[in-house]
């Protein structure tokens, strides 16, 4: 095993089964800070399954993973990795912003309530300087007058502009998002995509799986191709979309496009 | 009056929803513009009849039938040694809810643990209390000091610090308080451990990947949302470990059935004095189900239903 490199994110020989199902084959792959990096592939190719790894929702069975040069889930000791503790697995994901598919709000928190809550209590910060930070997220997701609001009361792409201000909230180095549209109507996709275009325009690390070829193209600096369990190909998107290298690949756009 | 509410009014006949047009109709006819007769439920105004009736004998009964003695309850059902028992009803339900509650809490989440331990340990328990009659146990807790005269605190073997006397310690009201908390604490685990389970799975992850602590984990996003499905049950519990209580009366603890009792089993009015204690019952029970509201109100925060 070589040492954590400077990259953001590195991933070596990762795999990982359910059962008799193996849904990770061997992932290697290095994200570079400010970098943003868009998986795609088909359903069952393992693209969740990697993001989920990342900040530990799902254990690896082999190989590793690092996040800003710190191994995820595992403290090494000498030649031995010792397993981490619940809590310090959890520390280890406040600085790991997470976006879900079907958002995941807490139904009966205000969406104010919703981004201080991990600030609050993961990394204590007093109370008012969490509401400032919250406030100031709300508006750059634009949300600004929906602080007292429930995530029921909200659209679905309000809901997710509310997801992702509060992964924000906790300051990551490195946001997922995992299928950030896919669970909204089509006129609301856009107004979700602006935001994390945004995102990705002012610098932050992030990895999103998604199926929309247009974002990749618009905001990838890596494209990166996965069917069952094993990535395909990686490159910029012009290289990757236009001229795969691939037959899979070419096979796979030529449905999506 | 009507005593179910009505159905729909069907759309009418020749709209997109509603039944085709009949065919005997003007093609040019608006059927926006005709009256719509309600469907008519004749055997609705039969059954309130009969109902009423019912009702009606059953007043009249209760009023002119003297073997009631509405005297005598009136003269008992605030009587000091009655309002005396209601409190310690009340009390026992309290401490018996409370505690039980409590270590159901725990239990639940032993059960829900990923440690085989804390669950099997949890199973046992459930297991148990919920195998033995609650009658029993509270005769096994009220007679402890018959099996171990003596209390001791020490190393487990080996020689003892504290002793305390078994009968002063575990007296009558709290070997109650004691089986009835250890008896509910089984089944409200089962119910917490239902109203956790219905909470998505989707929540305790994304709570998780926020690094929100284990415990605020659970109590700040689980619970509250758990408490919608647990309240009306638990509510169910708390009423029936009310009126419960008096199984209690075996022991001879001066709650609301047992005193009942006490005072027929001197004067001979049973009657009026079971009517005494259903009404306290009823009463209670009443106010219960009032506060059950507003609590599921409250919980009810942020459900768009």
């Amino acid at each position: 095993m070589s040492a954590p490199s400077d990259a953001m994110v590195e991933i070596r020989s990762v795999h990982k089964s359910f059962g008799s199902l193996e849904v990770l084959r061997g992932i290697d792959l290095s994200v570079r800070p400010g970098e943003v990096t868009v998986i795609l592939g088909p359903s069952g190719s393992g693209k969740s399954t990697l993001l989920r790894t990342i900040n530990h929702l799902e254990k690896v069975d082999q190989g590793w993973i690092s996040v800003d040069g710190t191994l995820v889930g595992y403290r090494r000791d000498g030649d031995k990795l010792y397993e981490l503790r619940e809590r310090e697995v959890l520390r280890q994901r406040t600085k790991i912003g997470f976006v879900f598919q079907n958002f995941n709000l807490f139904p009966h928190l205000t969406v104010l309530e919703n981004i201080i809550e991990a600030p609050v209590s993961a990394l204590r910060r007093p109370r008012k300087e969490a509401v400032a930070t919250a406030e100031k997220l709300l508006e750059r997701v634009g949300l600004a007058d929906r602080a007292a609001a429930y995530p029921g009361q909200l659209s679905g792409g309000q809901q997710q502009r509310v997801a992702i201000a509060r992964a924000l909230a906790l300051e990551p180095r490195l946001l997922l998002f995992d299928e950030p549209t896919s669970a909204l109507d089509p006129e609301l996709v856009g107004e979700v995509l602006d935001v994390i275009k945004d995102l990705a325009h002012g610098g932050t690390t992030m990895i999103v799986v998604t199926h929309e070829i247009g974002f990749a193209r618009e905001v990838a600096d890596t494209v990166v191709f996965m069917d069952e369990g094993r990535i395909v190909e990686q490159g910029p998107p012009a290289d990757l979309l236009d001229r795969p290298a691939q037959e899979r690949t070419r096979a796979f756009l030529s449905k999506v496009l | 009056m009507s005593l179910t509410s009505d159905p729909p009014i069907d759309p009418p006949a020749g709209t997109p929803d509603g039944p085709p047009a009949p065919k005997a109709a003007d093609p040019g006819t608006d059927y926006g513009e005709l009256t719509v007769v309600p469907a008519r439920h004749p055997w609705r105004w039969v059954a309130v009849a009969v109902t009423a009736v019912l009702v009606a004998q059953f007043i009249n009964g209760l009023v002119t039938n003297p073997g009631w003695e509405w005297d005598v309850f009136a003269q008992f059902f605030s009587a000091p040694v009655i309002l005396k028992a209601v409190w310690l009803t009340l009390q026992l339900t309290f401490y018996g809810t409370v505690l039980g509650f409590a270590l159901g809490i725990v239990l639940a989440f032993m059960r829900l643990s990923a440690s085989p331990f804390l669950r099997t340990v949890a199973y046992g328990y459930i297991w148990a209390f919920r195998s033995i009659p609650l009658i029993v146990q509270l005769l096994f807790w009220f007679n402890l000091a018959y099996l171990y005269k003596e209390l001791q605190f020490g190393i487990p073997f080996g020689p003892g610090f504290f002793t305390f006397d078994t009968m002063n310690l575990v007296g009558a009201v709290s070997a109650a308080v004691l089986g009835l908390a250890l008896h509910q604490a089984a089944y409200a685990a089962e119910i917490v451990r239902g109203g956790v389970l219905a909470v998505g799975g989707g929540q305790l992850e994304a709570a998780s990947a926020l690094g929100i602590p284990r415990l605020r984990q659970l109590r700040r996003i689980v619970l509250p949302q758990a408490m919608r499905s647990i309240l009306p049950n638990a509510a169910n519990e708390i009423i029936s470990l009310f009126k419960g209580t008096s199984i209690v009366s075996v022991m001879a603890i001066g709650e609301l059935f047992y005193q009942v009792q006490v005072v027929y089993g001197r004067s001979g009015r049973v009657v009026p004095l079971l009517m005494v204690a259903t009404a306290w019952y009823i009463l209670l029970t009443t106010a219960l189900s009032i506060v059950q509201y507003y609590v599921e109100r409250h919980y009810a925060k942020g459900a768009v239903r």
